[in-house]
């Protein structure tokens, strides 16, 4: 996973998404804006970020599990 | 991964869909949807560690910055793994102090190579030739270029294409053989007779009815 290294830690792209996504549920589209980060970097990361159960997607929206709250915290 | 001879005959045309992937790069799993609403120069090369790839590398990531302000992302492809990829990019930032932005497909199962006819088995059958992409916002394959293993391809020429290709979509015109941002770009023909006189008259610079220029 590019952001989620395999000891389950975000790398530092990933922490930049997760922070993004203290404040409430957002589309890759709002993350990317907020982060500075490519659109396509976004969207890959995001999908990494659910699957380690940090984030959950919501039709076309994250936002922050327990886990990945207390990363960000 | 052997290839069928219908694999490596397959070849995408301009018009159509970008044939759709998930792959392996240097910037984790991508895949193409993950660039819709960006226009995408996706490109082969055929191996890492060669001198006219090395050169091409450090080429294309000296015009991202000038490609991004066009909204245009770069993702690169050989038939490597993402190891040799890094190891490359690691190498190529230690010699040459440029360091490589974008993602590059570990495509070492041809997936992607075959769907998109970058394998000419007349150069090699084992890696790819210089292929170049070009995607609209929309997926549609919008340029193709192909270069054979000796020759490095031209960033002047990428970056010209798609600045033609961007006043196409935002002026309905076409652009003439050298054209560059600022010169007269071409009005598309007229459809019928009437069209034809009346072009006649709008103040076009005409060499005739069926070439005209105007400046944006």
């Amino acid at each position: 996973m590019a952001c989620v290294s395999p000891d389950g830690k975000p790398t530092e792209s990933g922490t930049r998404m997760l922070r993004a996504l203290r404040a409430g549920s957002k589309s890759p589209e709002e993350v990317a804006l907020e982060t500075g980060l490519p659109l396509f970097k976004v969207r890959s990361g995001l999908r990494d970020i659910a699957q380690a159960g940090l984030a959950e997607q919501k039709e076309d929206r994250y936002r922050l599990t327990e886990k990945g709250a207390t990363l960000v915290e | 991964m052997e290839e069928t001879k219908e694999q490596i005959g397959y070849m995408p045309r301009i018009g159509e869909p970008a044939p759709p992937f998930e792959a392996v790069t240097t910037h984790g799993k991508l895949k193409l949807e993950d660039f819709k609403g960006s226009w995408l120069i996706l490109f082969s090369h055929p191996a890492d560690f060669t001198p006219v790839c090395t050169t091409e590398f450090i080429a294309f990531s000296e015009i991202q910055p000038e490609l991004q302000k066009r909204g245009v992302e770069l993702l690169g492809l050989s038939v490597d793994s993402v190891s040799s990829h890094i190891a490359w990019a690691r190498n190529v930032e230690e010699k040459t102090k440029v360091k490589i932005p974008f993602p590059i497909i570990a495509d070492l199962n041809k997936e992607v190579s075959l769907a998109y006819g970058m394998v000419h088995p007349g150069q090699s059958k084992t890696e790819t030739v210089r292929c170049v992409f070009m995607i609209d916002p929309n997926q549609i394959i919008r340029t193709i270029l192909y270069y054979p293993l000796s020759t490095g391809r031209n960033m002047d020429e990428i970056l010209r294409l798609v600045d033609a290709l961007q006043t196409t979509d935002k002026h309905g015109v076409a652009t003439p053989a050298n054209w560059r941002p600022g010169d007269k770009v071409v009005v598309p023909p007229p459809n019928t007779q009437e069209m034809a006189e009346e072009r006649l008259k709008q103040g076009y610079e005409c060499v005739d009815w069926y070439l005209c220029r105007k400046r944006l």
